[in-house]
Parts: C-alpha cells; sequence; structure tokens
C-alpha cells in the first residue's frame, strides 16, 4: 500500500466523518485521487464500515447488558474453527467475535437487553453447538475505554493557555 | 503606602528596563476573557506527553529520585541524548564534556549568550524569530541586531544579508531553524555560503534547533555539521516541541568543552540541575518515543498541508512552512497593521492569532498562526477567518 493510502486509511479510522476535501488538503492529493482511493478500499473490504463509538452508559433509554463469553469448541476437520465461527457469528446479538490463542478458543461479545437474555443466549443457542465443549460469561460492568477513546469526559480537554511565544 | 525607608529610585536595574514585554502578553490577557475563542495562538504542541513518559517520570518519583542531579544532569539522560543526536542529525557530542541537560532551551539559550557575549558585543538575531533573544542578548550586556528575513525567499537567510549586518563588533550568530514564527527551514545547500561568512569573520552560532525533528520536507541539517562548524557552534534543542513536553521544562545545549565548562559555571550557580522527575521522562522519551515523535509529526505535516491550502483559497498568501507548527500568512493585502488584523480578528470572530510585529520589525505584515490545534478548530478558525476577510476586502 502507498503511503498517502495509508494515511487515508489512518485517517478514516480515527475521525469516519472527516470531508474528502479536508483528506485531499491533508494528504496533499487531489479530491477526487482521495475518493478513488476510499472507493477500493471500501470495495476490498479493507474499510469494512463507518461507525461512531458510542457511550451508552449515558442514554437512559438503553439499559442493554453486554457480555465476553469465552467458549472452547472442537475443532472440525478440513474447516477448524471457521464453521462453528460462522454458525455463533451469524446471530445478530453477536457483537465480536475473535478466534483467540491461549485456555479457549473463541471470544465472544454479546449484547442483550437483561442478563437473563444473555443467559438464555448462552444456554439454548451458544452450548447447543455440537461442538462447544465449555462456555465461561463475563458481564461487563463500565466501559472505559474503548477501540482506542478513553470514555471518561474532560480527557481530551485543551489544557495549554490561549496564545503563547 | 510604601514607608520612606523603602527605596524608590533606582529601584529596577537599567537592563531589564531597558527590555520591552512581550507584545504577546496583551493577546493573551484579550483572548483569555473570551468565551468560545479558537485559539491560533499557542506555541505548544497538542499532544498530551505520552503516556509512557508520564510513567516513567511518576515511577522514579515512586522510587524516590527527588533528590539533585548532576549538574549537567544524569549521566543516562546525556548518553541517550548524545545517541539520539548522532542517530538522528549526524551531530555526535561527548555526553561528559559538551554537554548540559537545561531548564527548557530557553535556559540554554540563556546560558549560551551570557558564557559568551560581552558588554557591548553584538549578537545577529534572525527576524522574524522567537522573542526571547533580543531581550537574553540585552540582559547579558550585549546588542541584538537583527537581521531581516523576506518571505520573497521564504524567510531563508542568504549569505549577502549576513555579510551586511557583520561589524568589527559582531560576536555571534543566532540562528533559528526550523523558524517560530515562519516554520522556514535551512537545507544544507542554504547554509553552507552562511558557513563561509561566519568563518571569515569568527563567529559564533548560536543554534537554536528545536524544532529540528518538525522538518516535513527534507530531514533537518544542522549547522554544526558543516566542515568547520562545529567548533564554533552551541547547539540548542529540547523536549518541548517534538516530545510534547513543553511544561516539563527540558532542554539541552551541547558545545565544544570551553565554552561547555563556561556554560556549567552559569547552570551550576543558577539552577543547580534541571528537574529530576523531568529527567527521568525525558529519559523514558529517547528510549521508546520514536514511534509517538513520528505520530506527531505526520499529524502536524497533515495539518501543516490543510492549512496552507485552505489559507490559499480564502485569499491569504502563505508561503508553505518547512517545519515547525506555524503558517505565517501574509495580511499586507487587507491594509491592516498585524496588529489591527490579530485585534480584529479576535474582537469580531474570536480567533486568536499573534500579530507578526512580534517577532521582530521583520514579521509586520504577517500573523502567526499554529496549526497545533485539533482539526475540527482548524476547520472552524479557516471559516471564521473567510468571514473576516471577505468583511475586510478593500
Ligand atoms: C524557537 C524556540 N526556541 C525555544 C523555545 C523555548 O523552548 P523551551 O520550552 O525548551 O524552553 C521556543 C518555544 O516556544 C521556541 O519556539
Amino acid at each position: 500500500m502507498e503511503t498517502h493510502e495509508l494515511e487515508i486509511l489512518q485517517l478514516v479510522e480515527e475521525n469516519g466523518r472527516l470531508d474528502v476535501s479536508t483528506m485531499a488538503k491533508m494528504v496533499d492529493r487531489r479530491e477526487d485521487e482521495v475518493q478513488a482511493v476510499l472507493n477500493k478500499l471500501e470495495k476490498e473490504n479493507v474499510i469494512v464500515s463507518y461507525a461512531a463509538v458510542v457511550d451508552w452508559s449515558k442514554v437512559e433509554e438503553r439499559e442493554g447488558v453486554t457480555a465476553m463469553i469465552d467458549v472452547k469448541v472442537t475443532p472440525q476437520r478440513g474447516v477448524g474453527f471457521d464453521e462453528v465461527a460462522e454458525r455463533i457469528y451469524r446471530f445478530p446479538e453477536v457483537k465480536a467475535l475473535y478466534l483467540v490463542s491461549g485456555a479457549y478458543d473463541l471470544s465472544v461479545v454479546i449484547d442483550g437487553n437483561t442478563m437473563s437474555d444473555i443467559a438464555g443466549f448462552v444456554s439454548e443457542k451458544l452450548s447447543t453447538l455440537e461442538s462447544v465443549i465449555s462456555t465461561t460469561t463475563h458481564f461487563r460492568l463500565k466501559t472505559y475505554k474503548h477501540d482506542g477513546v478513553v470514555f471518561e469526559d474532560g480527557e481530551d480537554d485543551d489544557k495549554r493557555i490561549v496564545v503563547s511565544p | 503606602m510604601t514607608s520612606p525607608s523603602v527605596r524608590k529610585k533606582n529601584r529596577l536595574s537599567e537592563a531589564v528596563q531597558n527590555i520591552r514585554p512581550s507584545g504577546i502578553r496583551r493577546f493573551f490577557d484579550m483572548a483569555s476573557t473570551m468565551e468560545d475563542v479558537i485559539s491560533l495562538g499557542v506555541g505548544e504542541p497538542d499532544f498530551v506527553t505520552p503516556w509512557n513518559v508520564r510513567e516513567a517520570s511518576i515511577d522514579s518519583m515512586e522510587r524516590g529520585y527527588t533528590a539533585y542531579t548532576a549538574n549537567p544532569g544524569i549521566i543516562e539522560l546525556r548518553e541517550a541524548i548524545a545517541g539520539y543526536l548522532e542517530q538522528q542529525f549526524q551531530t555526535p557530542y561527548d555526553p561528559e564534556k559538551e554537554m548540559i541537560v537545561t531548564v527548557g532551551a530557553s535556559e540554554a539559550i540563556d546560558i549560551a549568550v551570557r558564557a559568551t557575549v560581552n558588554p557591548g558585543e553584538e549578537v545577529i538575531v534572525v527576524e522574524p524569530g522567537f522573542v526571547s533573544y533580543a531581550p537574553i542578548v540585552s540582559l547579558a550586556g550585549g546588542k541584538p541586531v537583527p537581521l531581516g528575513t523576506r518571505k520573497e525567499y521564504a524567510f531563508k537567510l542568504t549569505k549577502e544579508e549576513l555579510e551586511s549586518v557583520i561589524t568589527p563588533n559582531t560576536k555571534a550568530i543566532m540562528l533559528s531553524f526550523p523558524n517560530n514564527p515562519t516554520g522556514a527551514v535551512m537545507t544544507k545547500e542554504d547554509l553552507a555560503p552562511l558557513a563561509d561568512v561566519i568563518e571569515k569573520h569568527d563567529l559564533l552560532v548560536l543554534s537554536d534547533e528545536i524544532y529540528a525533528e518538525l522538518s516535513y520536507d527534507h530531514s533537518h541539517y544542522s549547522v554544526a555539521k558543516l566542515p568547520g562548524m562545529k567548533e564554533r557552534t552551541i547547539l540548542i534543542s529540547g523536549f518541548s516541541k517534538a516530545y510534547a513536553m513543553t511544561g516539563w521544562r527540558l532542554g539541552f545545549v551541547c558545545a565544544p568543552p570551553d565554552i561547555t565548562a563556561a556554560m556549567l559555571k552559569i547552570h551550576q550557580y543558577t539552577m543547580m540541575c534541571a528537574s529530576t522527575p523531568a529527567q527521568f521522562g525525558a529519559l523514558e522519551a529517547l528510549k521508546s518515543g520514536r514511534d509517538d515523535v513520528e505520530r506527531m509529526i505526520t499529524s502536524y505535516k497533515q495539518r501543516r498541508n490543510y492549512i496552507v491550502k485552505s489559507f490559499s483559497e480564502i485569499g491569504l498568501s502563505c508561503h508553505s512552512p518547512g517545519g515547525a507548527f506555524y503558517a505565517f500568512p501574509s495580511i499586507e493585502d487587507t491594509g491592516m497593521t498585524s496588529d489591527e488584523f490579530a485585534e480584529g480578528l479576535l474582537k469580531e470572530e474570536h480567533v486568536a492569532v499573534v500579530p507578526g510585529n512580534v517577532f521582530g520589525e521583520g514579521g509586520e505584515g504577517h500573523i502567526r498562526c499554529s496549526y497545533a490545534t485539533s482539526m475540527e478548530s482548524l476547520e472552524t478558525a479557516v471559516e471564521r477567518m473567510g468571514r473576516f476577510l471577505r468583511k475586510h476586502a478593500t
């Protein structure tokens, strides 16, 4: 990948709302060139989607719960973990799924309205999958930082004096 | 009321009465009282010092390193600085005999001048330039001699201009590239002709290279690298800009052993040593801060590109600054002085910039805009400045 493509990728990863015209000035390219790079990266699914980081704990109307579930599975001949992974990530309540090294194999992040929703998902949908050997569920209590962003207010305030030499 | 025994006459030294308070102060006072000001007036990075550096400093305090250090700074730090200077700029210095860790580049400038300048001797100071040089020279009894750079030559210094201000009394020249406020840089090819003049007249060079890392188009070339220059150069730098450590007050100065020994005398009587926790932070910055520095450089460069192009779109003519984090557009077309422009812009559009005249007479007709601020603020600032220009179009 070329330097300006990498720069564009880093810029949109940090701020998906940056205008193409602004970005073009920043990386010293024409707008149509930047747009072409974005189109290409979107088409190749390098840029998978544009989303905002939301602190839902500040939204009263939404009282959801999130859990991280460690899942141990038996890999299947020929497809390894991919088949069971696919069966898990197809559930819309699954927000993230990673194959990990260590004491267990899959790490599932799941959203639900209540704890019993999640308990139901684990007992009825996850544990019943043939290759799943065991699960351990951790409920998330508080988000301090997500996707590189600290949720604490005031963290990003400019603490400099307004005019200096 | 003051009692009669308190001396009223001649309380203040002539030296201090003869220097003027910085013109920046006035804009600071005005801007501080206003809400929703977008400031392009800040002469420091908008990054907070990377966490590993803060953490290393906290750790040093937890482990009890709260005493004075050796006068020139902890040897591990001086060795790390020597390694850094050699690797980044190919300017090797002996950490034992040719280096002092100082309280910012500010102290380094002061002790460099005081160690070398006799009363009445002249020091050539590049203008526009950093606000402290001339006052520091004056306080040391020397005579600052301004040498203007011009926008037609991208605010670089030329040999002819330098020769024109040299007198038998000239002791030194204060170089400052990349420059605050112009962002000008000097390449090897730009510096070489100056070196001939400097040698011919047997001048010392005080080279403030605090923005060296923030060079966006070419890597920085230190004047000390030119043949014959190292033995007459005092190299001044520090952690404030590239490592985002302004508030730590940590810099360093490198010079031939005799000058270093002389500066050390002043440093040991006036400072003892630089802040110990800051020295430990700086050591960590040099050991493992490279990625952070590179990340910050890329970000400044993007913002430089953005602001230069945006200024030209709104009709502010601006040369592309090769370094530091300032744009220095010309506002001559508006018919306003830089003071009028900056004051008007602050009052009408709540955007703070610094009038060019603060940086010496050569800065008149320009404003300094620091782009070390968020993209969001830059975009709003450009929009407001565009409106201001349209309103005052002549
Ligand atoms: C050119 C120049 N030199 C020196 C300094 C002072 O740096 P320090 O924070 O290391 O004292 C500054 C700060 O604005 C500067 O712009």
